[in-house]
């Protein structure tokens, strides 16, 4: 099981061939307290870099893209009615979807921990 | 022998003021309840004569059960509105700096004019021979709207900035669709625009692309040179720019965009910076609103109405959507169809709204217009322009004004936040410490191009010294917040009829209406 | 000039604060071929009294619809607005104020707003309202764009009898957005279809039970959008909202305004809780201060232009605030009791009117019901039978040829509205003059 991170804040971890996605902690302190989450329809075939669901805070919304290719098959529809999760648990209970994985190459250009860290660091 | 009795006249060391008063208000500042949780049936603050009819033509459809509006006599209504008008700021008690909003006097001539029943109490489909003078208000507003822009024609239509720019941006649409040229689908925005840019750039069917700014603030002209090309439909612009800057390239760029067959569209939010000054039609533009709620001082009322006449250049004024005004044999014609328009040679591409137009702001804009004159527009610009230069120099030191190196502004003065840096002070607390001052803060956070924006807009109406009051107060603001005294920021607004308000609950669960207590409580 | 307070005095130690020798030299960014050295050929500055002059000779051009019996309607009614609303909205708290950005200081904006809203909706028997839309034209073309956003399709229908004008403002709007436009009833619904419009009481004044339309629309998939131009009507008639309507959008003029000639109006727009992140314009919504006082902000801004720019559920900015100011306070004093009898007493004046034109000579009535408008048919076209009254100091009403020049069938129809503000003796000056004029 590995967590991957995309430029554009973003997390992903796979186990088996079903990924997990979410929005990192740095993601969720730049927005703000987040007040509203829109999920994509399950079954939804989403392309890597696409627009897979939009999160909000009172002054800013923001997409939130796939880290890589798949089909949604599970949303995170507990965070309709408490979207502060995002904020409490960006890594945990604030996930957004779970993507079965259409192809695990495209993980290999995505950042480790220790990278993304780095990268944040840089911003 | 001095009477030493009777009432004390100082106040007294106590502190009272901290104990929360029986009632919940607080002297002048009433606590108000909603008119649903006072009104109760039976009460009515109008009195109207009994209906006679017995049989009605509803055709079945008659209202059943209780609509839910609730009873209050007149009195009451009065009380309730004036209490809670005394919660707001407004224009007519102190400087109102937002950037980019132009919160100028409201002359009361205005209003008194808007009012006479030869204006107000006229319908919008009644006969042409009996609005003559309408008709003649409007095409004298037009002239002076065109005179004052070099522009040969003006659509009068529009409700607002944003359906202006929708107006001006559906004619250059309907331009290049008369060239063939429907594949142009790209507009130009600098990312320091308004949102509305964009967004009417989108809503009428434009994909977006962003030109960036350079280091003085300006559109970056090799940037945007970059990205003309055939499939461009136009730009759209602000100048004075949202950084209160004046594009110096303006003539340059309107050369480039005609060049590539596009368009130079103009939001001309900020045109109170050169009205009498600087013509938007010797720069080449192509097509402008005016927002006869900024320059020409028709009432902001709370957040409208407002009014966005677009001056049009003769490329596209054959465009223009009905009504149109024409002078005839006979005095003025409406034109309200687009075959009649045709006959005249015009190619309208279609109709902004029902009727004519906001005429109530048109009455009050040509007030406005006709006590200024062109000397006093003229007067208008530069006064409006050395004020915010007069607020920019006496802050630039104090603050961090980001382009104040390259030169003066125009209207309004930019600072960011950069003076802020490692205080814990943010833009968000300067503005509600200004609260407690009197003031109503500047614009926040916009521009988007500088971090933290704090915009002044101070308009011509403000007095030297009230500007002189304001400079100290915001400088002093400034001082303490770098000499990390943050006694006036932490939970600042404290006097104001509210502390600061939790938008984030309000935004999770939204409440977007009063609900009787019983289904409320049913619904939980 | 009476409105700038700078002295020449001042001026000069402004100046040489900035460290510039003259005004013009801070417009230096401008091109100097485009820099004004004369001013522009206009008028010089006037006083109060000269203003008022030259105003009121304009004003005195035209026939004020309160100096004659008078009939027009056709989306702006003439009814009697309370002293008090016209007091309350030219204080300077509400009338010199700004969009309600901070909070603190502008609850008593946000606080009427939120009145509104819930007025709005508990009028049209919709969940949430919005804060208002320029006018009921504009507002019928955002419910338009919306439907489009909700169910992802691009096809419009739009029902014959919907304002002639509204339709050519969603025809203009919704085109330019990529949608396409079809006109015709419910058999033109279908499975691409984003919404059907209609009007009620129509376009020609006739009032009509929606509840199949409703079902027929969301049999396809497709939203119900109602357009009430009267909004009077509302306290007689059953509204929308109870006829499974998505979205209900009005022209809110009549309430609390003037006819202004066509405008300022106010834009009403209210729909299902479930659509609401889909609304256009500005949202008010209730919340707690930091010491736990209720208190009111804008929200859900994020569907909003100045956040989202192109990917805003509109462009609009402005809401039509003074104007539904108005509405709230009229509305405030009418009240449950008021508000239905003005309604009754409207209908009651209309019935009186129709029953005694439908008699002369030349007329017949085309509306078999109505609230307070119906359509006549008149022996000859009715635009110069209009124009003929209009000199004899009669406004008839509107003749259907101006907003249908193309129809020949409109030809001899004639709208006529009929509201509190008009006499017995305005009646019979209307039947008097038609009688006349078809003899």
């Amino acid at each position: 099981m590995t967590t991957k991170y995309t430029k554009d804040h973003e997390w992903v971890r796979v186990e088996g061939n079903v990924a997990t996605v979410g929005i990192t902690a740095y993601a969720a302190e730049q927005l703000g307290d987040v007040v509203f989450v829109e999920l994509p329809a399950i079954g939804k075939a989403v392309e890597k870099g696409g627009d897979a669901a939009v999160v909000e805070s009172v002054k800013a919304a923001s997409e939130v893209y796939a880290p890589i290719s798949g089909e949604v098959v599970e949303v995170n529809s507990a965070l309709v009615d408490e979207p502060a999760k995002v904020n409490a648990e960006p890594t945990g209970a604030g996930w957004f979807m779970k993507l079965k994985v259409k192809s695990a190459g495209e993980l290999n250009g995505l950042m480790s921990e220790a990278e993304y860290n780095d990268y944040v660091k840089g911003l | 022998m001095m009477n030493k009795q009777g009432r004390p006249t100082t106040g007294t060391a106590t502190n009272g003021g901290e104990l929360a008063t029986i009632s919940g208000h607080r002297g002048l500042d009433r606590e108000v309840k909603l008119i649903f949780e006072t009104g109760r049936p039976g009460a009515c603050g109008v009195d109207l004569p009994e209906p006679e009819l017995k049989h009605d033509r509803l055709g079945g459809l008659r209202r059943r059960g209780a609509i839910g509006l609730p009873g209050l006599s007149e009195p009451e209504v009065v009380r309730h509105f004036v209490r809670l008008s005394r919660k707001n700021y407004a224009i007519d008690y102190g400087l109102y700096p937002l950037g980019s909003c132009t919160m100028k006097h409201n002359p009361r001539l205005n209003e008194k004019m808007a009012r006479l029943p030869g204006f107000a109490d006229i319908h919008p489909l009644q006969p042409v021979s009996t609005i003559q003078g309408a008709l003649s208000l409007i095409d004298h507003l037009a002239h002076w709207l065109k005179l004052l822009t070099n522009m040969p024609a003006v659509a009068m239509s529009p409700k607002a900035g944003a359906h202006g720019e929708t107006c001006g941006l559906m004619t250059i649409r309907a331009a290049h669709h008369a060239k063939g040229e429907a594949h142009r689908t790209v507009v130009l925005v600098p990312e320091s625009a308004h949102g509305t840019n964009p967004a009417t750039a989108a809503l009428v069917g434009y994909t977006v692309e962003e030109v960036p700014a350079n280091e003085r603030g300006r559109v970056d002209v090799a940037a945007l040179k970059a990205k003309l090309g055939p499939n461009v439909a136009a730009i759209m612009l602000t100048n004075p720019n949202t950084c209160g800057l004046f594009e110096n390239d303006m003539i340059e760029i309107a050369d480039a965009v005609h060049k590539a067959g596009a368009y130079f569209y103009c939001d001309g939010a900020n045109f109170n910076a050169i009205v009498g000054r600087v013509r938007p039609g010797d720069l080449g533009i192509d097509a402008m609103h005016i927002n006869l709620h900024k320059t020409f001082s028709t009432p902001h009322g709370g957040g409208g109405p407002g009014a966005g006449p677009v001056v049009l250049s003769a490329a596209l004024a054959p465009f223009a959507p009905v009504p149109l005004i024409l002078h005839g044999a006979n005095g003025f014609e409406l034109i309200e169809d687009d075959a009649a328009a045709k006959s005249h040679d015009a190619k309208p591409f279609g109709r902004m709204t029902a009727f004519h137009g906001q005429m109530g702001m048109f009455t009050r804009a040509m007030a406005y217009m006709l006590s200024h004159g062109a000397d006093g527009l003229a007067q208008v610009a530069g006064d409006a322009v050395l004020n915010a230069n007069y607020i920019l120099a006496s802050l630039k030191d104090v603050m961090s004004a980001p382009f104040a190196h390259s030169g003066p502004c125009m209207h309004e003065a930019l600072f960011d936040d950069s003076f802020l840096k490692d205080t814990g002070v943010t833009t968000l607390d300067i503005s509600k410490a200004l609260i407690d001052e009197g003031y109503h803060p500047m614009t926040m956070y916009f521009p988007l191009v500088v971090h933290g924006a704090m915009l002044i807009e101070p308009t011509e109406t403000e007095s030297k010294h009230a500007l002189d009051e304001f400079i100290h107060v915001l400088g002093t603001l400034a001082k303490e917040a770098k000499g990390n005294d943050k006694r006036r920021f932490e939970g600042a607004p404290h006097f104001a009829p509210r502390r600061r308000l939790d938008e984030t609950a309000a935004a999770r669960k939204p409440v977007l209406r009063w609900t009787p207590p019983a289904k409320a409580q049913a619904a939980e | 000039m009476r409105y700038l307070p700078l002295t020449t005095a001042d001026r000069k130690a402004m100046l040489s604060v900035v460290g510039a020798k003259s005004i013009d030299e801070l417009y230096r960014d401008v091109p100097r071929e485009a820099y004004l050295t004369t001013l522009v050929d206009l008028p010089m500055h006037a006083g109060e009294l000269e203003v008022e002059r030259q105003m009121g000779k304009l004003a005195a051009r035209n026939v004020s619809a309160g100096s004659v019996p008078f009939f027009c309607g056709a989306g702006a009614y003439r009814h009697h607005v309370p002293a008090t609303v016209d007091h309350l909205i030219q204080r300077s708290e509400f009338l010199t104020s700004y969009t309600p950005y901070q909070p603190e200081i502008a609850q008593g904006t946000l606080q009427y707003l939120f009145e509104f809203q819930t007025q709005v909706a508990m009028l049209t028997g919709m969940d949430v309202a919005n804060a208002s839309m320029y006018d009921g034209s504009t507002a019928t073309a955002e419910a338009v764009l919306m439907s489009a956003r909700v169910t992802n399709r691009k096809r419009i229908v739009l029902s014959p009898n919907l304002h002639p004008h509204y339709a050519e403002t969603v025809r203009t709007t919704a085109e330019a957005a990529g949608l396409s436009i079809i006109e015709g009833n419910e058999t033109a619904l279908d499975d691409k279809t984003a919404c059907f419009v209609v009007q009620n009481p129509d376009f020609t004044g006739a009032i009509h039970d929606i509840t199949p339309l409703s079902d027929a629309a969301h049999a396809k998939g497709a939203l119900l959008v109602a357009v009430v131009t009267e909004i009077v009507s509302l306290g007689a008639i059953t509204p929308p909202g109870e006829m499974g309507a998505d979205i209900v959008v009005a022209e809110g003029q009549s309430i609390g305004n003037p006819l202004n000639f066509g405008g300022p109006y106010v834009g009403l727009f209210a729909t299902r809780q479930k659509f609401v992140r889909q609304m256009p314009g500005r949202l008010c919504g209730e919340t707690v201060d930091a010491q736990g006082n209720r208190g009111f902000v804008l929200t859900l801004s994020t569907r909003e232009q100045h956040i989202r720019r192109e990917k805003a559920t509109s462009n609009i900015c402005t809401n039509s605030g003074l104007c539904c100011l108005a509405f709230t306070i009229h509305m405030a004093l009418l009240g449950e009791d008021g508000f239905r009898k003005l309604a009754a007493l409207n209908h009651d004046r209309a019935v009186q009117a129709a029953d005694k034109l439908a008699k002369v000579k030349g007329v017949e009535l085309m509306t078999p019901t109505f609230f307070n408008e119906f359509t006549l048919k008149l022996a000859k076209p009715a635009a110069p039978v209009v124009d003929q009254l209009a000199k004899n100091g009669i406004i008839a009403g509107v003749p259907v040829s101006r907003l249908k020049p193309h129809d020949k069938a409109a030809q001899n129809l004639l709208l006529v509205a009929v509201t509190e503000t008009t006499t017995p003796a305005d009646i019979d000056a209307l039947v008097a003059g038609l009688s006349k004029v078809l003899s």
